[in-house]
Order: C-alpha cells, then structure tokens, then sequence
C-alpha cells in the first residue's frame, strides 16, 4: 500500500468515525429530550400524592418552580422531589404515604415555606387540606373485615379520628365485625392509615381525590 | 506584519502561531478560571451544607432558594414562564427573581453561567477533550437560534400551562440532582456532555441554552464590563479567541476602531480573555464610566 492510499484511507476512516460518532451523539440528545418530554406528560402515577395546599395538578405544575423549599421544611422527611427517570414532572414534590406519610402539621410549614401559588397559601386550617381521600381497598383483605382480627391499625393512625374514619359494627351469621369506614368529607387523604395498616399491602390506600368523584355521589345523595 | 492575519478565530492552541514562551506563570494565566470553578463549586457547597452537615444557610436550589432564613432569591426566568403559565405569582418569587436580576445586570447578565451555573462545568470539560482531541467544530447552528429557543420557552410556557422548559432544562435539572438527589440525572449531564464533544462545539451554551440566551438578555446593559484596554499591545496570537466561550464578542472590542468595550450581551465575563493574554490587553470596568472617558478621549487608566 502506498504511503498516498494510505493517508487517504486514515483520512476516510476518521471522517467515517466522527461522522458516527456525530450520529450517535445527537441521537442521544435527541433521545434524552424525547425521553424527557414524553415522560411528564403522562398523569401522576396513583401512588404520588402532592403536599397539603397543592392546586389542581395542571396549575400545580404550572405555579411550581420545582425548588424543594416545601421537601426542605417538612419536619417529617414526608416530601421529596421527582428525579429525573421518575414518572412524575421531574423536580416537583410528592409523597408516598405508605413509606412517609404527611403527619398534618398544625403549622403547615410546607405550604409556608413555598414560595409561589402552588401550595395555597388560603389553607391555614390543616384540616381543609385535600391531598386525596382513603379507600378501603382490600375489602378481601382488611383483618377486620375478614375477621381474621380485631384490628385498628388505620384508625388509631388518624389524626382525626372518629372524624375522617371510624370503625362500623356489622353484624353477619351471629358474627361481629368491625369495618373501618372513611368519611370523606373529613379525610384530608395524609396517608396515615395507609402506612400503619397492618396488612402487607395497605387495605386502605390513599387516592387522588379526582380519581374518587365524591362530588358525583353527593349530587346523587 | 499588518496584512498577515490568518483568522486566529479558527487557530487551535497548539498552532505554531501561537506556541510562545510563556511569559507568566501558570497560576496568573488560570486566576479567572480557578476563581470561578471555586465559586461553582462553593455555591453547590452551600446548597449542600444543609442537606449534608446540618447547617441551613441556603435552602431550595437555583429556581428559587431561601438564603439564612429570610432572603428569598428565584431565577427570573421561571419566574416569568410561571407568570405566563398561571397568570399570577407571589410578592415573594417576584421579589426573588427581581434581587437576582438586578444582581446578574450588575455583574454582567451571563456572569450567571460562567460563575455559576453547574452544566459550564461539564460544557468546558466537553470543550477541553475536544481540544485535546482535535475534533471539528461540527454542527454551527447560528449563534441566535437560542433567542427562538428562548422566545419557544415562553410561548410554550402561556399555551400550556405548565413549565414545559422545567421538564427538561439541563441547569436546574443538573444542580436540582446534585442537591435533592440524582436519579437518573447522570443521564442529561452525560447527554450535555456528549453533544458538546461530538455534535457542535461549544453547542450548547453558545448556541442553544435559552436560559443563557436569557442572562444574555438581561446583561446587554450591564455596567461590569471587560474591555480590550490596550488593544495597541495586541500581537495577534489568537490566545483570547481560541479560549473565549463567545469569540465573535471579541473582535469589535479588540480589532474594531470603535468602542474598546466587550459590548455584546453574549460575553460571560468569564475573564478567560484576561487570564490568557500574555500583554495584558483586556481588562474589568465599569462600562458607563469607560465609555465616558473614551468619549474624552482621555487614555483610560
Ligand atoms: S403538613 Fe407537615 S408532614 Fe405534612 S407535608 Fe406539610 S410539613 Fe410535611
Ligand atoms: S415549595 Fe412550592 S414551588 Fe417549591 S417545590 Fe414546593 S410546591 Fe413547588
Ligand atoms: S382517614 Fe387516613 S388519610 Fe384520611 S385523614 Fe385519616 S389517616 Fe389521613
Ligand atoms: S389497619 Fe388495615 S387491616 Fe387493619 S383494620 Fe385498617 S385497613 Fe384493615
Ligand atoms: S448557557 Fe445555559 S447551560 Fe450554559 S452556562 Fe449558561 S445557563 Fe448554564
């Protein structure tokens, strides 16, 4: 091979590897925005709840800038922010009851701490709070329900006990249960009762009250 | 020796043109750099102390933070995309955001990104191993193309709602992840990283941020200002262009026959000029005062 051929040859290979490499990289970039872009627009996944305050989600993700100053004030480590990957807007706050459930500061400091709209700064009574509402959902589950035991898990757990959820005496073959029973226009959906319920997965979890309608039923009632 | 330029603009380092005897030391020729890498790093730190050591001096990140407890500082940016998605913001993020623009006008809009922003960390280091590589510049999209990013970021902004740009914006993606934890933001740093090093050079902060486009914005007035001061003890190496983040802000400044003054928003003031310049040609000033004396014709001094 001449000393000419192969300086050409190098030449071709190198514009042949940047070339790829050029591909690759834009591919990636064009991949990471996709990825990114499409990621968000899904809904919030059910398990996610937003702090105490938070506007209806589409204003929420357009008032909050994603600082984390509500995460950073709660005393409780209740909040944490999406990362980048997760299937929530990237950056926003959210909690999951089961592992850290909102305990329902008298103060508030989350919804003080944020320094925009998205927590509404109206709320001062923590019981107004609206982070979602509890559904008894392992109603095949539920020790007490099942009768396997007298269990009161979820309703010592409340806050507001005897308020957003009682146990109701049912009484089938000569057999007495107790069935623990939210009401829902007290329950602020704070998640207590989900991670103290004594069954592997919660019998009663925690939905986004959209998700629940209470509005419809009233119109019924 | 007048007519002999050859575009030092396009001159890599390593040209024999540029190749000297280096008349100062090392430390002189990194001082901006070295500063502003201790800045970076010092504001993640302070981010960092309380999450890490307890001790809250900053809380939040670059979108909006809370400095010891009282001063609420935000980025004016999402501030305003905020405003466009909702309609309305609170005294306290607009107060925030209008402490850091006066700040970042003061010291020169994009002092933003060379001294603070995370991601010119990692578009530098792009940079540098691309130097060492001696790849080409690739991809050149116009210089302005980040104004239409800029102009889609707000647009979007109203029509949606939402802050569609917060989805995906590198600069609070990556310091968000330093500071609240990273997930899988090693992918946009590593993704930022890669298309600055193979795609287009400097493509990303010169070509594409809108945020940068933003300070670029906010800075055109700035009264901090480098200026090519002795621009007469110019010798032509190309040592400012082949190191300037922005080289086209340059060449009126030091080639034209106007103004000595870096005028255009687009400028940094990194101070890569100064820490390069083996004659001492480019130096900090108030601008307003400069160009004051230039009128005067007075020798600035
Ligand atoms: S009310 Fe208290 S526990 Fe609940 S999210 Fe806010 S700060 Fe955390
Ligand atoms: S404090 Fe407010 S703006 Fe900041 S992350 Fe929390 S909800 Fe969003
Ligand atoms: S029922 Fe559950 S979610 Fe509702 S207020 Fe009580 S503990 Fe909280
Ligand atoms: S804690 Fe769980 S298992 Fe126990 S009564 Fe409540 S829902 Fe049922
Ligand atoms: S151009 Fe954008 S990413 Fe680059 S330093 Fe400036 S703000 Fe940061």
């Amino acid at each position: 091979m001449s000393a000419r051929r192969r300086t050409e040859f190098s030449a071709e290979r190198r514009r042949f590897l940047t070339q790829g490499a050029q591909a690759a990289g834009s591919v990636s970039l064009v991949g990471f925005l996709l990825g990114a872009y499409g990621e968000p627009a899904a809904s919030t996944p059910v398990a996610a709840l937003r702090p105490p305050g938070a506007l209806a989600e589409d204003a929420f993700l357009g008032a909050c800038v994603r600082c984390g100053l509500c995460v950073r004030d709660c005393p409780y480590d209740t909040l944490r922010l999406a990362r980048f990957g997760e299937p929530l807007a990237t950056g926003t706050p959210y909690f999951v009851a089961r592992d850290i459930p909102c305990e329902m500061c008298e103060d508030i400091p989350c919804v003080k701490a944020c320094p925009t709209p998205a927590l509404d700064k109206s709320l001062t009574d923590i019981r107004a709070a609206d982070m979602g509402v509890a559904v008894v959902t392992g109603t095949d589950t539920c020790f007490s329900i099942t009768g396997v035991a007298h269990c009161v898990g979820c309703y010592e757990a409340c806050p507001i006990k005897d308020d957003a959820i009682t146990m109701e005496m049912k009484q089938e073959h000569g057999k007495v249960f107790f069935v623990p029973t939210v009401h829902r226009e007290h329950c602020t959906g704070c998640g207590k009762c989900e991670a103290d319920c004594l069954y592997p997965e919660a019998a009663i979890k925690v939905l986004p009250r959209a998700l629940v309608r209470h509005d419809i039923g009233q119109d019924l009632a | 020796m007048t007519s002999a330029r050859t575009s030092p603009e396009q001159r890599a380092p390593g040209h024999p043109a540029t190749r000297r005897i280096a008349r100062r030391s090392w430390w002189l020729r990194q001082r901006f750099l070295l500063a502003r890498r201790a800045v970076q790093l010092g504001l993640l730190g302070l981010f960092l102390l309380g999450p890490v050591a307890g001790i809250w001096w900053a809380k939040g990140n670059l979108a909006a933070s809370t400095w010891f407890g009282v001063i609420p500082l935000s980025d004016p940016f999402i501030v305003v995309q905020s405003l466009l998605a909702v309609g309305h913001v609170t005294v306290t993020a607009l107060l925030g955001a209008l402490l850091i623009g006066a700040f970042y006008w003061l010291v020169g809009g994009r002092a933003f990104c060379s001294w603070v922003c995370p991601v010119n960390i990692i578009t530098d280091a792009a940079h540098w191993c691309r130097e060492r590589l001696r790849l080409p510049p690739g991809w050149r999209p116009q210089r302005n193309l980040r104004h239409y990013l800029l102009a889609m970021c707000l647009v979007s902004a109203a029509l949606t709602g939402t802050l569609t740009w917060e989805l995906v914006n590198p600069v609070t993606l990556v310091q968000r992840a330093l500071v609240f934890g990273v997930g899988l933001g090693w992918a946009v740093i590593l993704a930022v990283f890669l298309f600055d090093l193979l795609v287009s050079r400097r493509g990303w902060c010169g070509h594409l941020c809108p945020v940068g486009a933003f300070y670029g914005l906010v800075g055109r007035t700035s009264p901090l200002r480098v200026a090519a001061d002795r621009r007469e003890a110019c010798t032509d190496c190309g040592d400012c262009f082949a190191v300037c983040p922005e080289p086209h802000v340059i060449t009126p400044a030091l080639r034209g026959s106007g103004s000595r003054l870096v005028l255009a928003g687009d400028c940094t003031n990194c101070g890569r000029c100064l820490d390069v310049c083996d004659d001492d040609v480019f130096r900090f000033t108030e601008r307003y005062a400069y160009a004051a004396r230039e009128r005067d014709r007075l020798p600035s001094g």
